[in-house]
């Protein structure tokens, strides 16, 4: 039951389509024909290592940069610079310093002209939805680094994008805060589906996490192998199809490793 | 990782507040410093005056001379006169300065050919002392308030327009790039990223230019002047009053120690973020 759930419905439109996408830094090829489709409400992890272009791919769904070739589009339409529908979250947190944790969240709203009541009602509503009610007049000075990400992923759902982009968010974060954050990520995402986009070098959140894992290629960047996830979630990193999938993708992250010549 | 490779250190976020007896102790230790200061100028100026005179006690008054002159001062009205003509050329001089520095650095740091087309040229200026175009300033604006207002002006220009730019420089652009994500518009990113992010060092700037402000209004005033602090510093060298002379650097330092305290406090209350990130 759970496998058909997450195949591709056949007439469905994708929510992100990217056609033959390349980006070039100068003379530095840092993605290379990338063709990928994106179901609406679907979790994608973009899987590879450091280098091989993920956030860079990323950076293009969320319209901080331009393919130098091919197309990125969005519910049909070629991506134009950021937007409020497509929420990003960073692993730098890149909270506003200056604003309360309350303030960081009511940002979004406040830009779409909510009144002051219905922009703090929303973000108050947002971080109790991150276990954080009782911390909304503390500055980002004051939180933990699992506390400021709580914050950021209140802050870009506040918005209620129907694409949620986020690059390695939890890769700054301690193994116990992580694995926390990941469970808390999915209970929001199966009670409000958005198209999730997720970067991360880490296997076993990526499995444990997506629909659908895209491990990437390195030299250039490319896509090299998409993983369809077809554990039913709650997804246990002892369950033998989690470990069996964890030990294929490692073999293939290695080789791409060694292309590097890293190791 | 184990637990013996790093001392723990506490972040910012958990390090307490000084508590009361250390700021005390604190204040205690300025006041020392202070009163040894008085002592050792007693000691010499009184000691030069009746022990072994070492030279003309006429050229080292003793504080208590300088407190006479003071009082003398107040009571002729002359000193709040100078204090207040000082005063006023300094706010209008650096409010100019304050006003065009942000403006004119808001404007280099955010447009690109405008940073390319100005920067040379304040880079050119900056390292003359302003007090090298004072006497041009008297023959631009004659000896009334303005050349002095005008020379302040320039002074202070320079450090609020430098740390401004300087600040919209090092706005870090992950901010700029989530709230573009959040639905920020051009206008938005100015008014909600870049000016608070670049506000702890404009307030830097304005607080460096208000103190140059008053470091340039004395020396304007000896050269063009017929009141302000530094004209009666002057005055007093032609009549040899030295005590006079004192009692204006006096009044200069206090005015500025009490300027810079209110400037401190208002930096504290706007930047409190970082007050609180510090604990
Ligand atoms: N703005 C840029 N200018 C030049 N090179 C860049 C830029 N951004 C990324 N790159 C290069 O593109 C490649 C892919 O980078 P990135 O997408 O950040 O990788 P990843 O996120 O997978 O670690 C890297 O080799 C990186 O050095
Ligand atoms: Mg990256």
């Amino acid at each position: 039951m759970p496998m058909q759930a997450t195949r591709l419905p056949a007439a469905g439109r994708p929510k992100i389509d990217i056609r033959g996408a390349a980006k070039r830094f100068g003379k530095m090829v840092a993605l290379e024909g990338v063709d990928l489709e994106l179901r609406e409400n679907s979790f994608t992890c973009l899987l590879g290592p450091s280098g091989c272009g993920k956030s860079t791919l990323l950076n293009m769904i969320a319209g901080f940069a331009e393919p130098s070739a091919g197309q990125v589009l969005v519910d049909g339409r070629p991506v134009q610079g950021p937007s409020a529908d497509r929420g990003v979250v960073f692993q730098e947190y890149a909270l506003f310093p200056w604003r309360t944790a309350l303030d960081n969240v009511a940002f979004g709203p406040m830009l779409k002209g909510r009144s002051k009541s219905e922009q703090q009602a929303i973000a108050r509503r947002y971080l109790s939805l991150v276990g954080l009610a009782g911390h909304e007049q503390k500055y980002p000075g004051n939180l933990s680094g699992g506390m400021k990400q709580r914050v950021a992923i209140a802050r870009a759902l506040a918005n209620d994008p129907s694409v949620l982009l986020m690059d390695e968010p939890f890769g700054a974060l301690d193994a116990q805060t992580r694995e926390t954050l990941q469970e808390e990520l999915l209970r929001i995402w199966e009670q409000d589906r958005k198209t999730v986009v997720f970067v991360t070098h880490s296997i076993s959140e990526a499995i444990f996490l997506a629909d659908r894992i895209v491990v990437m290629a390195t030299r250039p960047g490319a896509v090299k192998q998409v993983f369809d996830v077809e554990i039913p979630r709650p997804r246990e990193r002892s369950d033998p199809e989690f470990v069996r999938l964890e030990r294929e993708i490692k073999l293939l992250v290695r080789a791409e490793v060694q292309k590097l010549g890293v190791i | 990782m184990s637990a013996t490779t790093l001392p723990a250190i506490a972040t910012a976020a958990e390090r307490p507040p000084s508590p009361w007896p250390q700021r005390l102790a604190n204040a205690g230790m300025r006041c020392l410093a202070i009163l040894i200061f008085i002592g050792i100028w007693s000691v010499v100026s009184l000691g030069n005056q009746y022990l072994w005179k070492f030279f003309n006690p006429v050229l080292l008054p003793t504080p208590i001379d300088v407190v006479r002159a003071g009082i003398d001062a107040v009571q002729t009205g002359e000193l709040q006169a100078n204090i207040i003509a000082s005063m006023k050329r300094v706010i209008q001089g650096f409010g100019i300065a304050a006003i065009a520095g942000v403006v004119v650095g808001l404007a280099v740091g955010t447009w690109k050919p405008l940073e390319k087309l100005v920067e040379p040229m304040i880079e050119l200026l900056r390292p003359i002392p302003p007090l090298a175009f004072l006497p041009m300033m008297v023959l631009w604006f004659g000896i009334g308030e303005m050349s002095k207002i005008a020379f302040i002006a320039y002074a202070a220009f320079f450090p609020v327009f430098t740390t401004t730019v300087e600040g919209i420089k090092y706005v870090d652009p992950v901010l700029v790039r989530a709230a573009s994500s959040l639905g920020a518009s051009r206008a938005d990113l100015f008014r909600y990223v870049v000016l608070p992010a670049a506000l702890p060092s404009i307030i830097t700037g304005l607080r460096l230019g208000f103190g140059l402000s008053f470091f340039v209004i004395v020396a304007a005033e000896f050269i063009a002047a017929d009141s302000g602090l530094g004209y009666m510093i002057n005055d007093a060298r032609t009549f040899f009053m030295v005590s006079q002379m004192l009692l204006g650097a006096v009044v200069i330092g206090l005015i500025g120690f009490v300027v810079n305290i209110l400037l401190r406090s208002l930096e504290a209350w706007l930047l409190r973020w970082r007050v609180a990130t510090r604990g």
